[in-house]
């Protein structure tokens, strides 16, 4: 009994749409952000998959590259989620303690010039 | 026992805890539980990668994966406040059903594609590639033919590191400038909150144009985002 490739490339796409889902459906930005990452991990492994039929290395390397791009964008998004909490007024920022909010998908809409 | 069937087994185990990790992930109501089922799931799809012969990928998904990215995520979930909730009011009515059942109709058009047989369903195996041990070839692969997206990669993480430094600077200038252009009293640096609700604390004085130091507080100096008080600072100076 061995495992094809086909059964990690469906796996692959079971978790990325279950990522995809959970963009879509998400509010909280973060958790929105951890969405993206495991649809980036699920592509992951279908390049590994492809690397492994293949029968060379080179989607093994551009997984690598995924995972340092998936860093840097982390990096990235974290920040501007951060700073975007910082930059609300004193009266925004009251009434979310008011009402306990977390950070919301929605805000990002102040990036907009 | 063969190779193959350890892998079988492997993959029958945790293909449905990555799986149900990610739902859970998904559906948890709480931000932290989600980061950890995402822990759960990396972890598994590091099993998979050690599986298909990527033993270097597979270390790097638990270092930088499991490792610094998610605890980037926790530090800033904790810097925004835990337990707070999200809101569920729909932006686009009907956003959620729609997205749930396009994302299966997604799911459904992929396995269509496996399925039909567009990939060859027998692998050609990394045994000749991975001769010199994975890390190596890995190695040699980067240095040579990859090297110039290797040293590209490394000016984005520079650029990247630079990027989170300033988004993450406050600008006191800045602050100032907006604030007296929407006639909102400028809230001073590292606001302090009030005390518990019973001691009576006098608000701080804004120090927008005068250099006048600010009064040293003697309530235990809070993080203004973290307690439940019904008393918001910013509410009661207005």
């Amino acid at each position: 009994m061995t495992v094809g490739p086909n059964a990690y490339l469906i796996l692959s796409a079971v978790l990325f749409c279950i990522g995809v889902a959970g963009v879509l459906i998400r509010r909280n930005a973060i958790v929105v952000f951890m969405c993206v990452e495991l649809m980036l991990n699920a592509v992951n492994l279908s390049l590994i998959a492809f690397a492994q039929v293949r029968g060379g290395l080179d989607g093994q390397i551009l997984s690598f590259f995924v995972m340092v791009v998936a860093a840097a964008e982390v990096v990235i998004g974290l920040g501007i989620i951060v700073a975007i909490f910082r930059r609300r007024t004193p009266a925004e920022r009251a009434a979310a303690r008011r009402e306990n909010l977390a950070t919301n998908i929605d805000d990002v809409n102040v990036l907009k010039g | 026992m063969s190779a193959g069937t350890a892998e079988f087994i492997g993959f029958v185990i945790l293909a449905p805890v990555s799986v149900l990790a990610a739902l859970g992930m998904v559906f948890n109501r709480n931000a932290v539980y989600s980061a950890l089922l995402l822990v759960v799931n990396f972890f598994c799809l590091a099993v998979f990668f050690l599986f298909q012969q990527a033993q270097f990928l597979a270390a790097v998904q638990v270092i930088v994966y499991a490792g610094a990215i998610m605890v980037l995520f926790l530090f800033v979930l904790m810097l925004l406040g835990v337990e707070r909730q999200e809101i569920l009011r729909e932006t686009i009515r009907g956003q959620r059903a729609l997205a749930a059942g396009l994302s299966l109709l997604l799911l459904a058009g992929v396995i269509a594609a496996v399925a039909a047989g567009v990939f060859p369903a027998d692998k050609a195996g990394l045994a000749a590639a991975n001769a010199p041990g994975n890390v190596q070839a890995v190695g040699r692969l980067l240095f040579t033919r990859y090297m110039l997206a290797f040293e590209a990669t490394g000016v984005l993480l520079l650029v990247a590191g630079v990027g989170a430094l300033v988004l993450g600077k406050r600008w006191p200038d800045l602050a100032e400038e907006e604030e007296a252009q929407a006639g909102v009293p400028a809230e001073p640096e590292r606001a302090p909150d009030t005390g518990p609700a019973g001691t009576d604390i006098p608000p701080v004085e804004p120090v927008a144009e005068t250099d006048t130091p600010v009064p040293a507080t003697p309530a235990p100096v809070k993080e203004p985002d973290g307690d439940k008080q019904p008393a918001p600072v910013g509410e009661a100076r207005q």
